[in-house]
């Protein structure tokens, strides 16, 4: 028992100092305004004001887009990836972006959409004349979705891989067609990959700000946009905190949603 | 004779270099119970997967109702399968799953309630409609995935060790009610076993497979007193089998000892084996034995004993006994000259069938 007990501390030091401090932390600066007074009004301000209502609304529908976008691209790439021969090295080539830095990335994607940017080049080139590509919402979308796919594409992946082959054999030997056995079989067993890959995705892109100021040139104002400018430009930290706790909030709605509603074993 | 629904001629399967199946050829009458019988991995579910369409032969040809179905996707062949692994669907119900294959065909509610209902009640399993998959114990979802086949009442049921993980006694009431439903349905069932016991139990004919050949093919008594080969012989039941030699038709030489015998057909002084079944065997005195032999082992069964014992000449022979010895002691073996079976080396089935009808068409 007592060495059992040796090895939850590693863990439990981590959640204190990096999970559970800095929730109370950001809990506790939400209810200080800018003077250091004790107060409840950045939550009013919050609600009441049409700015603040408006952004979370931006946020949650760019969200919901990416996360939509990134679904749509990601569910086929990991159904084919499944049927491949080498899908764990395909697989890889999905994940391996991941590995270079966020900012990195980018920077790279300005150098490709800038008005003298490569695309921009080839557009020209084929005489169809240069584009403002930059500082759009097509542009902030393509550049968030493509960041977001080996977070969906993963989780998929994996929910596909663990169906057992006899379960699909199972369906066809029962008469089902390939779409009968895909509607009935194999989409509701790998829900759980969808969900996870929804979290993954739909949570971060809530706050997302780097993107949005970069790629999407502040047009899109999100509350990740929000936070960032109360911390670093207003030095408002009580609002940014308040603004970080609804967004704290709104991840533990997402997680409910799309949590396990079927209890495995139990009844319904 | 009733009309063949199913046909192998000369299917072999491949995987890679990996040869599973060799020229395997068979006809399946409508309406029998089956069994493929043989050791594991000797190729029995490949067959299995063949017939249902998971697995394309690699040559030959596979004939449904006299059509050719190599091409036939698994959702259009009219076979359903109880899978080795259940493969039972676990996102539903046990309601769920059994009705799974009704509501594909579009069956209405109504009827779908009273055919799962009645299915259930087949595999004993009243009242478990709602239980999730998870919640069922090994030999319950074996059942689930019985009564998710039958449901559909296929023109040919197959079975890959539907029973395997039932206890004795849930097992033999498993193994008469699927041969009383196989009857009352007229249902074609493809069994694969590799329990001797269940196979000679519930078949019309057995199949014994090995290494990807059908080995004997036959009704369980054929095959139990007719063993094509020493695999067979070994594989059915207890044996005990010699080398010996075929002095002349009729007369087989074992040991050095000549025993009368009922087969013919072989050259002379040709190298044969001879099967003699425990059961077979009748423990006398002595002077009255036709082998002399010392009890090494005795071991009560219930039914019989088990008796090992040696010859003069140090072969061991088995013996199944319901009269008590003592080990160490001295006894005669006697046997009829119809206990002894001779087998020669290399027999095909054919030319063994062939030298069996031969002799026999002469008494
Ligand atoms: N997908 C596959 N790829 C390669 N070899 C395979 C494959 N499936 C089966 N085999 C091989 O084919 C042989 C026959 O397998 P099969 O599953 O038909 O055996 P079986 O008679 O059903 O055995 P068991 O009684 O253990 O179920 C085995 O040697 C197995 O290793
Ligand atoms: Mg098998």
């Amino acid at each position: 028992m007592r060495q059992k007990a040796v090895f939850i501390v590693p863990y439990a030091l981590w959640i204190v100092l990096f999970v559970i401090a800095p929730l109370v932390l950001i809990l506790y600066q939400s209810f200080f305004n800018i003077d250091g007074q004790f107060t409840v009004n950045n939550y009013l301000t919050y609600l009441t004001s049409s700015v603040y209502l408006k952004m979370t609304v931006a946020s949650v529908w760019y969200a919901f887009l990416i996360t939509a976008v990134t679904l749509v691209i990601s569910y086929p790439t990991a159904y084919v990836l499944i049927h491949l021969r080498n899908k764990q090295f395909w697989l890889l080539l999905v994940i391996l972006p991941t590995w270079i830095n966020l900012l990195l990335k980018t920077y790279a994607f300005i150098g490709l959409f800038s008005r003298n940017g490569s695309i921009n080049q080839f557009l020209q080139f084929v005489e169809l004349g240069s584009h403002q590509l930059l500082f759009t919402d097509a542009s902030f979308m393509f550049v968030a979705a493509y960041i977001e796919i080996p977070f969906m594409v993963l989780p998929i992946f994996n929910a596909l891989a663990e169906i057992n082959p006899s379960l699909i054999n199972a369906s066809k030997d029962l008469g089902a067609t390939q779409w009968q056995t895909f509607r009935s079989v194999i989409w509701p067993l790998s829900l759980p990959g969808v969900k996870a890959g929804i979290q993954a995705v739909f949570i971060p892109s809530l706050s997302l700000f780097m993107i949005t100021r970069l790629i999407g040139g502040n047009r899109v104002i999100t509350l990740g946009t929000a936070i960032e400018e109360h911390f670093l430009t207003t030095q408002n930290w009580g609002m940014g905190s308040t603004i970080g706790v609804i967004l704290i909030i709104a991840m533990f709605i997402v997680m409910f949603i799309t949590g396990d509603t079927r209890q495995k074993g139990g009844r319904q | 004779m009733g009309k063949n629904i199913l046909e192998f001629r000369h299917v072999g399967k491949k995987y890679g270099d990996n040869v599973v199946l060799k020229d395997i050829s068979f006809d399946i009458e409508a309406g029998k119970f089956y069994t493929l019988l043989g050791p594991s991995g000797s190729g029995k579910t490949t067959i299995l997967r063949i017939i249902a369409g998971f697995d394309d032969a690699t040559s030959g040809d596979v004939y449904f109702d006299g059509q050719r179905i190599n091409d036939v996707p698994a959702n259009k062949r009219q076979v359903n399968t109880v899978f080795q692994d259940y493969a039972l669907f676990p996102h539903m119900n046990v309601a769920e799953n059994v009705a799974f294959g009704l509501q594909i065909k579009g069956v209405d509610k109504k009827t779908i309630q009273e055919r799962v209902h009645q299915a259930l009640h087949m595999v004993r399993l009243d009242g478990y409609e709602e239980r999730e998959i998870t919640a069922m114990s090994g030999g319950q979802r074996q059942r689930v995935a019985i009564a998710r086949a039958i449901v559909n009442r296929p023109k040919v049921l197959l079975l890959d060790e539907a029973l395997s993980a039932l206890d004795h006694k849930l097992r033999v009431d498993m193994q008469t009610e699927l041969r009383q439903l196989q009857r009352q349905l007229g249902i074609t069932f493809i069994f694969v076993t590799h329990d001797q016991e269940e196979a000679l139990a519930m078949s019309d004919q057995i199949m014994i497979i090995n290494d990807g050949k059908i080995q004997q093919t036959g009704t369980p008594v054929d095959i139990y007193d007719e063993p094509l080969n020493h695999f067979v012989a070994d594989f059915i039941g207890e044996s005990n089998i010699v080398p010996a030699v075929m002095k002349e038709d009729y007369l087989v030489n074992i040991n050095g000892q000549d025993f009368e015998c009922v087969d013919a057909g072989m050259k002379t002084n040709e190298r044969v084996e001879v099967v003699l079944r425990p059961e077979d065997l009748d423990i006398t005195t002595p002077d009255k034995g036709k082998l002399v032999a010392t009890v090494d082992t005795q071991l009560f069964r219930g039914v019989d004993y088990q008796i090992t014992a040696h010859d003069l000449r140090n072969h061991e022979w088995k013996i199944n006994s319901i009269h008590k010895t003592t080990v160490g002691q001295q006894v005669g073996l006697t046997f009829d000259p119809e206990d002894i079976h001779v087998m020669r080396y290399n027999e095909s089935e054919a030319d063994f069938d062939a030298r069996l009808d031969s002799y026999e068409e002469e008494e």
